[in-house]
């Protein structure tokens, strides 16, 4: 015989489940509801430039040569990336009686005359640009379709063979390759524009280039030192970036081993001390990283020894929770068997305790050394060190995307890396 | 036969000298292996710090005086101005507002798309389990991404405001916590699968009303622990990028002077902020996990 009141409770109980079973995917969407219109995402999404976007996401894979005539001077240079230092001289732009002719496959035709430019697109039609006393005169097939940007003072075209630009100053045009255009060898290198195998031939059994070293150092040098790229000084950022993470993390664990100690109930007997302990370490915790790091580049200006004690400062005081934690749960027996052979405190933590909490301690601070190295590059941004600095000032300068690209590969590459060695490091030593 | 022993003969009792000396022996050695181990880590950090210190823009010793001053210039600055203090801190409440909830929808949307991720990669829960390993690359992949690097690339394409730092941080979050719920989902009792395979439900159901009960109160504890270091990193990138209350204390820091007290409302309220909510998750986080 089942007790009637027992069926009802189950029964309320499963009932009250369901409801909020129900009803927190409810509440959920609501929030997300409101937070579309609190972010304004609508408005976000209609002032968003996909034309930015296209330009980022071709760089990110390719480069442009840039044929440009300045329109004060009718001088025509073509570039690589628009940087004067390295001007080309590509077959597919040909200079004619002072017309211009540039190729961009495919049919599409750029020329370039003492009074505008034209550019002829198969399927549409021409595009005839004349300047008039100071304005730009726009003659092509209408309606304009939405590939053409058109004002007074600057017309656009962008087509999938290239990009073109008007405007009262300069007229360019943007052929784009795949590739990222001179990441070995810039131009002033013997080793430019070889195959694999002339680079390997030249550097290890042809003449010398240079009679002062040999070509392995050289190619070695030229790729170091390498103009557009500077890989040199990237790799010294990872390397900061790596090295701010090293010191700082190790450096908290060492810091906060001790005061663990203090701060754990069944070591530290005096419980004012240990409770202000605690208090130091949610303070710690509670002054951000952010804050830190502000404090700490005022007094030691920007690079990687400020980046390594703001991280310093945070993990003591995360340390110092974990830490005292791991203590709190040992086995007491351990200790008790080396206090039975009169060992005093000190010797007790080092035989009774350290061997215990070691592999989780050591565990718990690779796992934070792992999260740093990516703490490391938003650090980096803010007091100025490292591949952080590197990448926002890419950023900043929006222009040279594929250096974006380039970094964001390092720092994907360094994290995995990382988070590999970490993860392979924690394994063995939790396995023992 | 084959001689399998090792060290001494079967049926012989080993000489207890000799264990005691090879034990002894042990000790010393992993002894060894652990001082050679620690100096060799502390000569690294010493020539880490010298090679931090030459390539840093001012010195240690040279700074070390100077840590003091800014924090109690601003401090003397905002107690001079204390009478303001609640006044801007009131100010600055509805940026404090979006920058948690920058940290609570990435929580949501991240921890949602971690939800599936974690699932569809898990062994013996994956809807298709050939594509298993696409989806766990893909979480390392989201994982390996810091969230101030998408948000600056996003900032270019979509203006600046809150919504970079949402898909940054979500992203991120996604793949972060996709790690965690996975090893969770692993451990998960295979059992009510079975039943619910046996009556007929569909993967979505044998999902939804199998596994989520019995990783339910493990995930939100993670997700929690996330919700606090995604408030922190909102901070982080409103200062670095755009909007909520980090930007807030961009322009105050570069105005410097005279708006100090504005600096230390901020603070304050970013502190009280931290350490609420790491308080509130250590509490729910205990009950979730130890049951109550």
């Amino acid at each position: 015989m089942v007790d009637a009141s027992l069926i009802a409770t189950v029964e309320s109980s499963f009932s009250r489940r369901r409801r909020v079973a129900f009803a927190i995917p409810v509440v959920i969407i609501l929030y997300l509801i409101y937070a579309v219109f609190a972010f304004d995402l609508p408005g976000v999404i209609a002032r968003a430039r996909m034309d930015n976007a296209a330009i980022l996401l071709s760089d990110f894979w390719s480069y442009k040569i840039q044929v440009t005539r300045d329109n004060r001077s009718d001088r025509v240079l073509s570039t690589v990336e628009g940087d004067a230092r390295y001007t080309v001289h590509p077959d597919w732009v040909t200079e004619a009686n002072g017309v211009t002719t540039v190729d961009l496959g495919a049919g599409n035709v750029v020329t370039y005359d003492a009074d505008g430019a034209r550019y002829v697109v198969p399927g549409y039609g021409t595009i005839d640009i004349r300047s008039q006393r100071g304005k730009l005169v726009l003659t092509a097939p209408q309606p304009l379709p939405d590939w053409i940007s058109a004002s007074d003072t600057r017309v656009g075209v962008t087509t999938p063979a290239g990009r073109f630009n008007y405007t009262r100053s300069k007229v360019e045009t943007f052929r784009y390759f795949p590739g990222w255009e001179m990441f070995f060898f810039t131009p002033e290198s013997p080793f430019f524009d070889k195959s694999v195998g002339q680079v390997v031939a030249l550097a290890l059994w042809d003449d010398r280039v240079d009679p002062a070293q040999s070509n392995l150092a050289h190619l070695g040098r030229d790729f170091w030192n390498n103009q557009k790229w500077h890989h040199g000084d990237v790799i010294w950022a990872l390397f900061e970036t790596i090295l701010m993470a090293f010191l700082g993390t190790f450096t908290a664990a060492i810091v906060a081993l001790p005061l663990g100690f203090l701060a754990a109930s069944n070591m530290m007997p005096i419980r004012v001390l240990r409770s202000a302990m605690r208090r130091v370490f949610d303070f710690i915790r509670g002054v951000d990283a952010l804050i830190w790091t502000i404090v700490l580049s005022r007094a030691f200006g920007p690079g990687p020894m400020t980046g390594a004690f703001a991280i310093l400062m945070t993990d003591t005081g995360a340390f110092g929770k974990l830490f005292s934690e791991a203590l709190e749960n040992i086995d007491e027996r351990q200790v008790e068997g080396i206090r039975s052979t009169g060992a005093n405190a000190l010797q007790r933590a080092r035989f009774g305790v350290i061997p215990q909490v070691m592999p989780v301690l050591l565990s718990q601070v690779l796992y934070h050394f792992e999260s740093n190295t990516r703490s490391a590059t938003v650090i980096g941004a803010i007091v100025g060190g490292g591949i952080g600095l590197l990448l926002t000032q890419a950023i900043q300068t929006q222009r040279d995307w594929e250096d974006v690209a380039y970094y964001l590969v390092l720092i994907v590459l360094m994290v995995m890396v990382m988070d590999w060695a970490s993860g392979l490091i924690r394994r063995r030593l939790i396995k023992g | 036969m084959v001689d399998l022993t090792l060290g001494t003969e079967p049926g012989k009792h080993p000489a207890l000298t000799d264990t005691r000396k090879s034990y002894i022996e042990m000790v010393r050695r992993k002894r060894l292996y652990g001082t050679i181990l620690l100096v060799l880590m502390l000569a690294l950090l010493a020539s880490g710090f010298r090679v931090a210190e030459a390539r840093n823009a001012g010195g240690f010793l040279n700074g070390l005086p100077m840590l003091g001053a800014f924090p109690s210039e601003v401090l003397s600055e905002a107690w001079r101005d204390r009478a303001h203090l609640p006044g801007m801190m009131w100010h600055f409440l509805p940026s404090l507002i979006e920058t948690l909830n920058i940290a609570a929808v990435s929580t949501l949307t991240g921890g949602l798309g971690a939800a599936v991720l974690s699932v569809l990669s898990t062994r013996g829960l994956a809807r298709w389990p050939s594509m298993a390993p696409v989806f766990r690359r893909a979480m390392d992949a989201f994982r390996a991404l810091p969230d101030v690097v998408i948000a600056l690339v996003l900032i270019y394409v979509l203006g600046g405001g809150p919504i970079p730092a949402v898909i940054a941080i979500a992203v991120h979050t996604t793949g972060a916590l996709g790690k965690l719920f996975s090893e969770v989902a692993e451990n998960a009792d295979l059992k009510p699968v079975e039943g619910l395979t046996s009556v007929g439900a569909t993967w979505g159901q044998q999902i939804w009303l199998g596994v989520i009960p019995q990783v339910a109160p493990n995930w939100l504890s993670y997700g929690l622990m996330r919700f606090e270091i995604n408030v922190r990193a909102s901070a982080i990138l409103g200062f670095v990028g755009q909007g909520g209350i980090g930007y807030d204390l961009k322009l105050a820091m570069q105005w410097g002077q005279g708006r100090y007290d504005e600096v230390v409302a901020i603070f304050i309220l970013l502190f009280l902020t931290i350490v609420a909510i790491d308080r509130l998750s250590d509490h729910v986080r205990t009950r979730l996990t130890k049951g109550a």
